[in-house]
């Protein structure tokens, strides 16, 4: 008798508990598919805006290639004419840049990896160098505007390529000591014991062993460069003309685009857009080639 | 007689092969360690040189150059506060899209895509940082802008403006140019930084923690968030100001889309100005020295600002890595 009433209070108290832990499971699972859906289409988000800029650019840069883009110069306004000598331009000012910013890196790579390893000003120096690898490439110009054009007194290429070398040189640095960290200390020890000096193991086995890392730190620091405006409006600027004297203004693919892009004339608009297909190109290509150096040297590695 | 005066001869060439190496080794060290220090020198050389630069506007207008935001050209009275304004306000909105959206593309990454799917869409999305930032100035300001104007900021300006409080950021003329333009742009190109860096932390959550909660019945949204983001925050957090420090100081993007205009307003769809934009936009035409100084005055506060949003992210790494070299 007493013990009916008791038995159906605890088949209740189950019965509401099992429907407590339903709907609590049911919760987690709705929250746990709304996150999934919220992570997948942001992803989707990302993807598309990537599909978006470069469908953009490839859609109207093909339709203002044409021949005279390599062959004539940048016209006045409402001409005709092409960007040969914005591409001989962004040609020299980057290679220079690369010649003055990647020995630099290099060297102070090797600095950070054979002889700072764990020191104090080793870490200083990485530390500096990460914040220098993502400084505003603006502020760079500033700095060589200052030492240099405005020393000088006029705008040169070659400020230009120094201001770029200061983008080179943190990229450089970081993948140089990277690369040689990952050389086996085996290989420095064979190469000492036999008597080697400490710098000619450096110089003939290291790098040696690391150069598709140091080669890729460089094909980045390029890709980089390429496309890069900022610190070229107030210091390599822009030239009309055929130049190869780096003492003077020289105009670069970037800066053609700026000037360009900003004006109403359509003849320069659709030239802005064959410039930026092509730094995209190249940009990509760059860093896809970059990858599959990377990714090459690791499988041979293993 | 003659073979001990050989072997005096070898040992005396030894000696000198010795010499020559070690002063070569000492000197190749010399080289690469004064190749180090010039980095640090570069770094020091930019604070201090654009401070010298700026000098002129800091002593002319003194405290008044933070505060101020007039910017007249003729009359030499030039004040940093709307650039600076401009600057972090696009900086808030970029962060406010990318660290959620950057948060769902590791999660995705990492838990939930098929492991076939994972190395082809990161590369992808890290082509995003690798464009140039001047194509997406012109994607911004030919495609994107257009759409804002005709379709975006009407739309915000019905729905949202009338909204007590945060509708004031969201009435305004449907120019297409402006901060939240910016802020979109710059998202998307911060994403894949900040994006990367929580994909790569992610990977270092032991696996047995993540089992574990599995076991005990987690989803994976549980899982994530919480025992991946507790365990990786540190390194969160600094791979959010790493995406901060670009946002501050992206320049072409933002020059195209902003549509620099010196004035203070409170609408995110009003045109603005930024440091980096201002810079770009008017130091050809600065035709006085004071102009110009106030505009090196000005990369100086970006270069300060963005030093110090940087090294916090470089800390905050450098902590998550710390506790990885331990484990």
């Amino acid at each position: 008798m007493n013990t009916q009433p008791a038995q159906t209070d605890s088949r209740i108290e189950a019965d509401k508990r099992a429907a407590f832990a339903d709907r609590l499971y049911f919760r987690r699972r709705i929250y746990n598919g709304i996150g999934l859906i919220f992570a997948t289409a942001s992803t989707g988000f990302g993807l598309f805006w990537l599909a978006w800029i470069l469908w953009t650019t490839f859609y109207t840069g093909i339709s203002a290639l044409n021949g005279k883009l390599f062959t004539m110069m940048t016209p006045p306004p409402g001409d005709e004419g092409g960007l040969l000598n914005a591409f001989a331009g962004s040609a020299m000012i980057c290679l220079l840049a690369i010649l003055i910013g990647a020995p630099i890196g290099i060297a102070a790579g090797t600095y950070l990896a054979e002889y700072a390893k764990k020191s104090r000003l080793g870490e200083a120096i990485r530390f500096f160098n990460d914040i220098l690898l993502s400084a505003p490439s603006i502020v760079l110009g500033m700095f060589v505007y200052t030492v240099v054009v405005k020393q000088v007194g006029h705008y040169s290429a070659f400020s230009g390529s120094l201001a770029l070398a200061l983008i080179v040189l943190p990229v450089v640095v970081r993948t140089t000591d990277e690369m040689l960290k990952l050389v086996p200390s085996a290989m420095r020890e064979a190469g000492l014991s036999l008597g080697v000096p400490q710098w000619k193991v450096t110089m003939q086995v290291l790098y040696r062993a690391a150069l598709p890392g140091i080669v890729t730190g460089v094909l980045l620091a390029l890709a980089r460069i390429s496309g890069e405006t900022a610190p070229l409006l107030f210091t390599a600027f822009d030239n009309q003309f055929w130049s190869t004297n780096v003492g003077q203004p020289m105009a670069s693919i970037p800066v053609v685009i700026y000037k360009f892009a900003m004006s109403a004339d359509a003849g320069w608009k659709s030239l802005a857009w064959a410039g930026a297909l092509i730094v995209t190109l190249f940009v990509l290509a760059l860093s896809l080639l970059s990858r599959a150096i990377l990714l090459r040297n690791k499988v041979s590695n293993d | 007689m003659a073979a001990s005066a050989e072997s005096l001869a070898i040992a005396k060439t030894d000696e000198q092969r010795a010499r020559r190496d070690g002063f070569a080794d000492r000197t190749f060290r010399r080289i690469v360690a004064s190749a180090g220090i010039f980095v640090l020198i570069t770094l020091a050389g930019v604070a201090l040189t654009t401070l010298w630069g700026g000098r002129e506007a800091f002593a002319t207008f003194g405290f008044k150059f933070l505060v101020s935001s007039e910017w007249d050209t003729v009359g030499k009275q030039f004040g940093a506060l709307a650039p600076v304004y401009g600057t972090l306000v696009t900086a808030a909105i970029a962060l406010l899209i990318a660290v959620p959206i950057s948060f769902g593309i590791a999660l995705y990454l990492t838990e939930i895509a098929p492991n076939w799917l994972r190395t082809p869409v990161g590369s992808a999305i890290e082509l995003l940082a690798g464009i140039p930032s001047i194509i997406y100035g012109m994607w911004g300001l030919f495609v994107f802008v257009p759409i804002m104007g005709r379709y975006v900021i009407p739309w915000l300006n019905d729905h949202v403006g009338n909204w007590p409080i945060i509708g004031a950021l969201f009435r305004g003329p449907p120019l297409g140019l402006g901060m939240l333009t910016a802020g979109i742009v710059l998202a998307i190109m911060v994403i894949p930084f900040i994006s990367s860096v929580m994909r790569e932390v992610f990977l270092t959550v032991p696996t047995r923690l993540k089992e574990s909660a599995y076991a005990l019945g987690s989803t994976t949204w549980e899982v994530a968030w919480d025992i991946v983001l507790p365990y990786t925050r540190t390194a969160v957090i600094g791979g959010v100001f790493l995406g901060l420090g670009r946002a501050l100081g992206e320049t072409m993007a933002v020059t195209f889309v902003l549509g620099n205009v010196h004035r203070l307003s409170l609408s995110l769809l009003e045109p603005g100005n930024s440091i980096a934009a201002t810079i770009a936009n008017e130091f050809a035409e600065a035709d006085s020295e004071i102009f110009r100084s106030s505009l090196i005055a000005l990369a100086f506060l970006l270069f300060v600002v963005t030093f110090i949003v940087l090294a916090i992210a470089k800390l905050m790494l450098r902590q998550m890595e710390k506790r990885e070299g331990k484990a």
